[in-house]
């Protein structure tokens, strides 16, 4: 039984807090793309590229945050916690809450990877699911206790949260098919 | 072997993606909506138009092969 | 128009899709009747001109074979197969109790548009009258000009909207046939594809309906035979009532001609290609001088554009930018849009719209000087072309 060591526990906030930052970015992306928003001086190909490499990368870092948390003998997380929101830990119902985040965000991806396998309309309904998905992983990272009074965390929840609230602002706004608004956008 | 690109015009919505990583045969009209060459298109090109096909963010295009 | 659908009956011996069958349909192999139908020749009578055979080959190996007869007629000037429906019911469910038989199926479902209530209490009232073995049934369908093409059918048949979708039904083991074709085939199991060629040429067999509107005496719908001169085709709608100008020929998918050009050549695809015209559903309208072929395209564009499915940019976009460009008569923007906007949709409705168009700018030329000028010689006739009204989809 592996003792409580620093490196570890640094290693799950550190790894929690960038895998949240980056699927902020990757929600933004996505909206981004939706609205054929570019980079400046950048093809537009680049707005999507990013959301899918960003993406990838956000679920690296959130295995090493999973993997991590079970290794970890004071955080204490069995392998079915991980997707399930069962069982007592001390952290109680926010790391179920990061269960049921990891999940939606699992049929996300995977239904991307084999997008072409599936036809367009499935892919399409298990996207949504990203829209819930972050909010929960949001919840369960304010809730979870381990940083959730620290300033530079808070900050950071804040900032995530507004670029998201902007983004779905945007994607709201114009919730109708922006046929009209591509007009002559041949560029 | 030749091949084709095909656009299914239903699903297409015009995001263009294909127009900028094929734009050796793939323009794209006054609103946004590419024109893909009713032709075969050259083998070298095989990679990119992958790439593009993949990229489709509405799965819209396809590569028909023909021998 | 709906008072004017007069049926010439004159020929009543000579008459083939309009008589009255009173002998019961023989029953012979399916591999027998499919053989003869290619021998006869007989293609779509909706407009498409699909050999019919060949149809009817791709849908029986299909596992569960459904017949659908198509009367939906979505364009504005046919009336022929409201008429055919009305006044011979029996023969089209004649030919889709054959084609039933070709391709296995056990279930006819009959698609008419929703407006007719005479179309539909006369066909119920002949399914009624009969059992041949098959379910049978009714749809209506909602009067866009879209809704009759055959994928579109099936998407509303299925529970969408009536709107076309990528794929064709026969590839998936739905026989979709116009109602005449129908007819036809119902004629052609009776008295064999020798009888069926003694009449029309040899490259386009049989006789057809054809629809006559504008400047004749009693528009409506008569039965023709293919190659018959246009003048004597006109003559059976009790001839010409004013000076024609133009003729538009295959509704509007089809082309504008100038009536001298036409007035003496067969009623034929062949002798039409020259023109750049095709008989598609055969309705033709006679535009006298005295209306604006210019006033009518504009309209008939915007119909057009009104009625895209929405589905595909270039029509979406195309169509009514075209309409516009007509309207302000700028043949310039209208040759820069053609190729932009033709062939690039998921059915042909672009690429009629841009047909007729192009149509229209090439033999209304003279009036577009003379709008450019100023003047419009038809500003106050009444409107020939006729428009539909609906706007569901469902």
């Amino acid at each position: 039984m592996r003792s409580l060591t620093n490196a570890d526990w640094y290693l799950i906030r550190g790894t929690g807090v960038v895998t949240l930052i980056l699927f902020t970015l990757v929600v933004g992306l996505g909206i981004a793309t939706t609205k054929r928003w570019r980079l400046p001086r950048l093809p537009r190909f680049v707005t999507l590229g990013l959301h899918r490499n960003l993406s990838l990368l956000a679920v690296v870092f959130l295995g090493v945050h999973i993997v991590t948390s079970m290794l970890d003998s004071y955080a204490h997380v069995g392998i079915a916690q991980i997707f399930l929101p069962v069982g007592t830990t001390r952290y109680g119902a926010f790391l179920g809450l990061g269960a049921l985040s990891f999940d939606l965000m699992l049929a996300v991806v995977v239904t991307s990877l084999l997008r072409h396998r599936i036809g367009h309309r499935l892919w399409k309904s298990v996207h949504w699911l990203a829209y819930v998905s972050w909010p929960v992983a949001l919840a369960h990272a304010a809730g979870i206790g381990t940083d959730s009074h620290a300033g530079w965390f808070v900050d950071t929840a804040v900032a995530c949260t507004a670029l998201v609230g902007a983004a779905v602002a945007w994607r709201v706004f114009e919730l109708r098919r922006p046929y009209p608004k591509y007009l002559g956008a041949a560029s | 072997m030749t091949m084709k690109i095909r656009v299914n015009p239903i699903l297409c919505d015009g995001y263009g993606q294909c127009a900028e990583l094929l734009p050796e045969v793939i323009e794209l009209d006054e609103w946004g909506y590419p024109i893909v060459p009713r032709g075969p298109i050259a083998a070298g090109l095989e990679p990119a138009a992958q790439r593009a096909v993949k990229m489709c963010p509405r799965l819209a295009l396809s590569l028909e092969r023909a021998a | 128009m709906s008072a004017a659908a007069v049926v010439e009956r004159r020929d009543r011996a000579s008459t083939r899709l309009l008589a009255r069958v009173d002998t019961p349909l023989p029953r012979r192999a399916r591999s027998e009747l499919l053989a003869e139908i290619d021998a006869s020749g007989l293609t779509g009578r909706g407009g498409a001109g699909f050999p019919t055979a060949r149809k009817l080959a791709a849908v029986a190996k299909a596992r569960r074979p459904l017949v659908v007869a198509n009367g939906t007629e979505g364009e504005p000037a046919s009336w022929k197969d409201k008429v055919l429906l009305s006044e011979n019911p029996h023969l089209v469910v004649d030919g889709a109790v054959v084609a039933a038989r070709i391709v296995g199926a056990r279930e006819i479902v009959f698609a008419v548009g929703r407006a007719n209530r005479t179309v539909r209490t006369r066909l119920a009232h002949a399914l009624n009258a009969r059992s041949d073995g098959f379910e049978v049934g009714i749809q209506t369908v909602p009067e866009r000009f879209v809704a009759g093409e055959e994928s579109a059918l099936l998407h509303h048949l299925e529970g969408g909207p009536a709107k076309p979708t990528i794929g064709r039904p026969y590839e998936r083991g739905v026989l979709v046939q116009n109602v005449e074709t129908l007819a036809n085939l119902g004629l052609v199991a009776r008295y064999g594809s020798d009888w069926f060629r003694e009449r029309g040429t040899a490259e386009e067999p049989g006789t057809v309906l054809v629809t006559v509107l504008g400047a004749v005496r009693r528009p409506g719908v008569a039965e023709v035979e293919l190659g018959t001169p246009i003048r004597d085709v006109l003559q059976r709608f009790g001839g010409l009532s004013a000076l024609p100008h133009a003729l538009l020929i295959g509704g509007y998918f089809g082309t504008w001609v100038r009536a001298h050009d036409v007035l003496d050549l067969p009623l034929a695809n062949a002798a039409l290609k020259p023109l750049g015209a095709s008989l598609g559903a055969r309705t033709i309208v006679v535009l006298p001088h005295d209306a604006c072929g210019l006033r009518e395209s504009a309209r008939v564009a915007r119909y057009l554009a009104d009625e895209s499915a929405g589905q595909c940019g270039p029509c979406v976009f195309g169509i009514p930018a075209m309409a516009d460009a007509l309207e302000r008569l700028d043949v310039e923007r209208l040759r820069r849009l053609a190729p932009q906007v033709t062939g690039r949709g998921a059915c042909a409705h672009p690429t009629g719209a841009t047909r007729f168009v192009a149509s229209a700018v090439d033999v209304f030329a003279d009036e577009i000087r003379r709008h450019r000028q100023g003047r419009c010689c038809g500003a106050n006739h009444d409107p020939v072309l006729p428009l539909g009204a609906s706007r569901d989809w469902r």
